[in-house]
């Protein structure tokens, strides 16, 4: 019965947990973490930067971090950046907002109804097997080059995981606690509010994470293909003009820009599941 | 006392491809108002199936089931239901799993859910999250939640059955302090016959293949009772004795069957 003494001083553990998270040892903890996470990037980079300034490698074709970050700090104070990132950053939020959310309710809609599934699952399926390069063209030929199509390709994109994960979800709640919900005599919609979301909610934001990232790697093809502006526009550029440094700066945006809205999804997680009792490692 | 609760000619067959299992046979009982009943028989004798017919979980059968004389048509507040597991919805805490459809902002639902934390014996632990909970905490909850919504009867099916001797015996408890203030009227499965003779009215000894009542045994003595007592042991002898026809009968049973 070691087991009960603690659970008596857990919940007030919890609590005061929660106030000094930001300061304290918990805090020294997780910068702990973070430090060994930066160890093998740094020196990957410090060896890197060596190999550079001893002419061991070509600064043409592997640029020196010294000279990335120089054109870095160009581009940012000549604005470029902050123009073609915005532009970005609003493609892909438009793309996802447009896919994630047709994919929420479809995934929403057959989850809920056998009858949508049957018709529907079996050719979201099919769709979902084509790849987005394959598409790209057929796309620029229905709708140009423009903003239209970048869209398109992006929302296409972001669909299918956010569909997959919200069926998946809403078909995976414990039916044990259906039998619950019926002894507690819960109405269709207080079932529906109360059991089938909350239940589904870790695999909803998982594919929010996962449509994320693909709405992001979207990007990527769509500006490719051929834009006047995006990051993908400027990586385009420094292949024109042999300027490998700037090619450097779009990957690297691309990654860390990508990571942020990852982190962002995965604190909402951590804000929303807690109440998860899985392995944390 | 009136009848709250009146079962007649119960049967329920379980069909499937290879072939049909009768789970019980014309099953007869009325249960009073406040009583206390522990049906007992060994596994496989239909106790779940009878438990889930009464609380309308399963209403494919045979015979009749009536609650205060109306049929029984399907699952509701008024018959709480006790899982083996305790079924909590792991993303609520522990007062809003009490609270579950209903909200807490209401003064009076508020007031009652305080008032069954403090029967349970969970103060302190409001704000707690199942995965926080040891099984009989757990377990306390899905009382709880079962209670504010007054059913007229509590069905429990083996609620105790996962937990450690220690625990269950202080569950035991917690559930006849429950019964005593509220006049709850209880229908209890369990496989313990110590459980059984302790919590009782009547016990209703189930025996299987086909399901049906092998015996009712009142149990008279008065609360709180105690184990070691020697009348507590002559009604357990007695329930064990009827456990040893059931045997008998199975031996037979096989026997020829073979
Ligand atoms: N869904 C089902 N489909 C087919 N047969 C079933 C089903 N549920 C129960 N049975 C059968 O009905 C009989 C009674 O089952 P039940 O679960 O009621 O037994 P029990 O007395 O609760 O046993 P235990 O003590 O092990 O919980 C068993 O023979 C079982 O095989
Ligand atoms: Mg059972």
């Amino acid at each position: 019965m070691s087991n009960r003494a603690e659970m008596l001083v857990q919940p007030i553990r919890r609590t005061k947990e929660r106030k000094s998270s930001w300061s304290g040892l918990k805090w020294k903890a997780r910068l702990n973490d973070s430090m060994i996470g930066a160890i093998l990037p740094v020196m990957i980079v410090m060896v890197w930067q060596l190999a550079g300034k001893l002419g061991l490698i070509s600064t043409f074709f592997l640029p020196t971090p010294a000279m990335i970050l120089e054109s870095f700090k160009e581009m940012i104070l000549s604005g470029e950046l902050a123009v073609n990132l915005s532009i970005s950053i609003q493609r892909a939020a438009a793309g996802f907002a447009i896919g994630g959310s047709l994919g929420l309710l479809f995934g929403l809609l057959v989850g809920f109804s056998r009858k949508a599934e049957h018709t529907l699952d079996p050719s979201f399926q099919m769709l979902r097997m084509v790849p987005h390069l394959a598409l790209a063209p057929l796309i620029i030929l229905w709708f140009g080059f423009g903003e239209t199509s970048k869209v398109f390709i992006i929302a296409n994109g972001a669909f299918f995981p956010m569909y997959i994960n919200t069926f998946a979800g809403i078909r995976s709640v414990d039916n044990r606690l259906f039998d619950v919900a019926g002894v507690l005599e819960f109405s269709r919609f207080k079932q529906i509010t109360r059991l089938i979301l909350p239940a589904a909610l870790p695999n909803i934001l998982l594919g929010v994470r996962l449509s994320l990232a693909v709405s992001w790697l979207g990007l990527v093809v769509a500006e490719l293909i051929g834009s006047q502006s995006g990051i993908g526009f400027l990586i385009n550029i420094g292949k024109q003009n042999s300027t490998t440094e700037v090619i450097f700066v779009g990957v690297l945006i691309f990654a860390i820009v990508g990571k942020l809205f990852d982190s962002f999804v995965r604190l909402l997680e951590r804000r929303w599941l807690h109440w998860r009792d899985s392995y944390k490692g | 006392m009136s009848t709250l609760l009146d079962i007649r000619q119960l049967s329920k067959t379980f069909h499937s491809g290879k072939g049909s299992v009768s789970a019980l046979q014309n099953i007869n009982l009325a249960v009073k108002e406040g009583e206390f009943i522990t049906v007992i028989g060994p596994s496989g004798c239909g106790k779940s199936t009878l438990l889930k017919i009464v609380a309308g979980l399963d209403v494919e059968y045979d015979g009749s089931v009536k609650l205060n004389d109306r049929d029984v048509t399907g699952p509701g507040i008024e018959k709480g239901f006790i899982f083996q597991e305790p079924r909590l919805f792991p993303w609520l805490t522990v007062e809003k799993n009490i609270a579950a459809d209903l909200s807490l902002h209401k003064p009076e639902i508020r007031k009652k859910v305080d008032e069954l934390i403090e029967l349970v014996r969970l103060k302190g632990f409001e704000k707690s999250y199942p995965r926080e909970l040891s099984g009989g905490m757990a377990q306390r909850v899905a009382i709880a939640r079962a209670l504010l919504r007054n059913p007229k009867v509590l069905l429990l099916d083996e609620p105790f059955g996962a937990l450690d001797a220690f625990t269950r015996a202080h569950m035991q408890e917690v559930l006849l302090d429950i019964w005593q203030q509220n006049k709850t009227t209880m229908i209890f499965v369990t496989h313990d016959i110590d459980e059984a003779v302790f919590l009782a009215n009547r016990i209703v000894i189930l025996k299987p293949r086909p399901g049906t009542v092998q015996k009712i045994v009142p149990v008279e003595l008065l609360f709180p009772r105690k184990k070691s007592s020697a009348a507590f042991q002559e009604l357990r002898f007695k329930v064990i004795g009827e456990f040893e026809k059931i045997e008998e009968l199975e031996l037979v049973d096989n026997g020829a069957g073979i």
